[in-house]
């Protein structure tokens, strides 16, 4: 893992919220959204998070981005730690991180053009002139796909597919290294979502990009992603190359997760894994292995102790007792 | 614009209010033109006469043309109740925004003081405060813009509040924008509908905020014409001599009912989800 040159580390990351109760307010509990969680992510590599909803991976994007202060941890970004910096300085830094949203149809200002929509980062951090950002908005607008006279028309004359690509282009103007898509595509139907896949592919050869990509969807995710991270009740359970992690899935629930994915063959008749009960209140997680009460192979040990997360094979790192 | 103007034709009751600002709106500024006589001309042999054809809504008690002050009571009623509205909706929208924006411990300080003065009854707040500052146009005015910016506040923060859970907002943070930017340029113009609708109410309410302080001699001094003043000078006669109360009062209510009336159906015509 650490061969590589990692553009982001994410060292022991946490992120609590506080679950509030009472007149006085006192602080009872915490949702333990995002509990512990390390991962690199190398340069120009699309590495994705996958998991259940609920189980804090947009919260970690959020997190790394401080769009909500992480509670511990270090972020580090090219060697220095993004927390470190006061929110004032950090704003300068966000030039070089982005984040695109699933919602195109709230992620996108209804009073400002997409002309105007597209201006504001530059302005905000005066990369360009007036003329020369202007310029600039052409160009990208050009590049994901919209023609110069939509420029000036406002984000509801446009569809979502379109709406999303307003949302990149706003993205990518800066220039950034490292995109955090957080659920993306999943609000677009399928055909659409291809579109904005393999454009979101092309840029990224082409711009030099680091991706984030948070989804749900294991198919989009195989397609895209070089390594994925499998998240379940705030923890990684399972991290490794695309290819190794869908043949040879280690963790039980990364392996009934992939028994989840439907087939295009109706002729092929895949074994399902059916988890047993509900995800656990991130609030009071069980004891021992977050995923223990649901594991059709756990054992005792589960129950008491938690498992190390360490690297099984080369590359291929794990959560679990059946490994150790 | 253009399919504001749309859909107000279609709302046949918002229209009528509309044409009555208009009209309200016309007399103020044409006043001059429009009365016959100066307010203050007072003809000593037609003190206390009905409604004639010299005197279409008859005179006072010192044979002021009673339709000639009406017309340039307009003029004040406007005045206060557009300069009274700016200033609450002024103060109203700058405590919201900031309110509503940052929340937390700045939030619960301008609250609580909001609070305070919801507290009180829109005209005894009124009074307490002329009664400080003393009895003028001036003071009138600013009176009724602090009564005013409470619920300006509200309105605006509980707007702030909703708006900011967009994420576009979330997306203006991640690229960096500062948030007097933020504030400006993606909260402010989102929740512009709820704070005109607010305007278009609050003015109905100054002007008869000033004509009620007016009548009890704390608003606009006589002999000025004010609907107010002409309330309380004539409330001694007004079994024998009616008219001098009527068209006063009557002015009074068409204009608020013009005010309310447009203020319910922009309120409609500005949600987004009647569109």
């Amino acid at each position: 893992m650490a061969d590589q040159q990692a553009v982001l580390e994410v060292k022991h990351l946490k992120k609590y919220f506080p679950i509030k109760e009472g007149v006085f307010k006192r602080t009872k509990n915490h949702v333990k959204a995002v509990n512990d969680i390390s991962f690199d992510v190398q340069e120009q590599e699309t590495f994705a998070l996958v998991g259940e909803s609920g189980c804090g991976k947009s919260t970690t994007g959020r997190s790394i981005l401080r769009i909500l202060e992480p509670s511990e941890g270090e972020v580090f970004f090219k060697g220095v730690n993004l927390l470190d910096y006061s929110k004032r300085e950090f704003r300068k830094v966000r030039k070089d991180l982005q984040l695109i949203f699933q919602d195109p149809y709230s992620s996108l200002n209804p009073r400002m053009t997409v002309k105007k929509l597209l201006l504001e980062p530059l302005l905000t951090h005066g990369i360009a002139n007036k003329k020369e950002a202007e310029q600039k908005v052409v160009e990208i607008a050009e590049r994901v796909g919209l023609s110069k006279e939509q420029i000036n028309r406002h984000p509801h004359e446009f569809s979502g597919g379109q709406r999303q690509r307003i949302s990149i282009a706003r993205a990518l103007i800066l220039n950034p290294q490292l995109v955090i898509l957080d659920e993306a595509v999943s609000a677009l139907d399928v055909s659409i979502q291809a579109q904005i896949l393999n454009l979101l592919i092309e840029l990224q050869r082409d711009l030099k990009l680091t991706y984030i990509f948070i989804s749900h969807d294991l198919n989009v995710v195989k397609h895209i992603s070089d390594r994925v991270g499998v998240m379940y009740l705030g923890q990684m359970m399972e991290l490794s190359d695309t290819e190794d992690m869908y043949s040879n899935p280690l963790h039980p629930y990364t392996q009934s997760l992939l028994s989840a994915i439907p087939s295009h063959d109706p002729t092929i008749k895949k074994e399902r894994i059916i988890l047993k009960g509900d995800v656990p209140d991130p609030a009071n997680p069980p004891a021992g292995c977050p995923f223990h009460l649901r594991c059709p192979k756990a054992h005792e040990r589960c129950a008491v102790e938690k498992p190390a997360f360490f690297e099984k094979e080369p590359n291929h790192w794990v959560a679990c007792h059946l490994y150790e | 614009m253009k399919s504001f103007f749309e859909r107000l034709r279609k709302d046949k009751v918002g229209l009528i209010g509309f044409l009555g600002i208009f009209i309200v709106i016309l007399i103020g500024l044409l006043s001059p033109f429009i009365a016959p006589y100066s307010p203050e001309q007072m003809f000593t042999e037609h003190t206390m006469e009905g409604p004639s054809r010299q005197f279409i809504f008859g005179t006072d008690e010192f044979g002021r043309d009673i339709f000639s002050r009406i017309v340039y009571g307009t003029q004040v009623s406007l005045k206060v109740g557009i300069i009274a509205v700016g200033i609450g909706a002024g103060c109203g929208l700058i405590f919201g925004l900031i309110s509503g924006y940052f929340q937390g411990k700045v939030d619960q300080v301008i609250m609580r003081i909001m609070d305070v003065f919801f507290a009180f009854p829109d005209i005894l707040l009124a009074l307490a405060i002329v009664a400080v500052l003393g009895p003028s146009l001036t003071n009138t005015m600013i009176a009724i813009g602090i009564v005013f910016t409470p619920v300006f506040t509200r309105t605006v923060r509980a707007a702030v509040i909703a708006v900011k859970e967009n994420e576009y907002i979330t997306s203006a943070v991640a690229i960096g924008v500062n948030p007097i930017n933020i504030i400006l340029k993606h909260i402010t113009p989102n929740i512009l509908a709820p704070f005109i609708v607010q305007i278009t109410l609050a003015l109905s309410g100054a002007i008869l905020t000033e004509a009620a302080l007016s009548f009890l001699g704390l608003g606009i001094q006589p002999p000025n014409p004010s609907w107010g003043v002409m309330l309380d000078a004539s409330r001694t006669y007004m079994e024998f001599a009616p008219w001098t109360i009527l068209f006063p009062a009557g002015a009074i209510v068409f204009t608020i009912f013009c005010f309310n009336l447009f203020g319910d159906s922009l309120r409609d015509i500005l949600d987004p989800k009647m569109k």
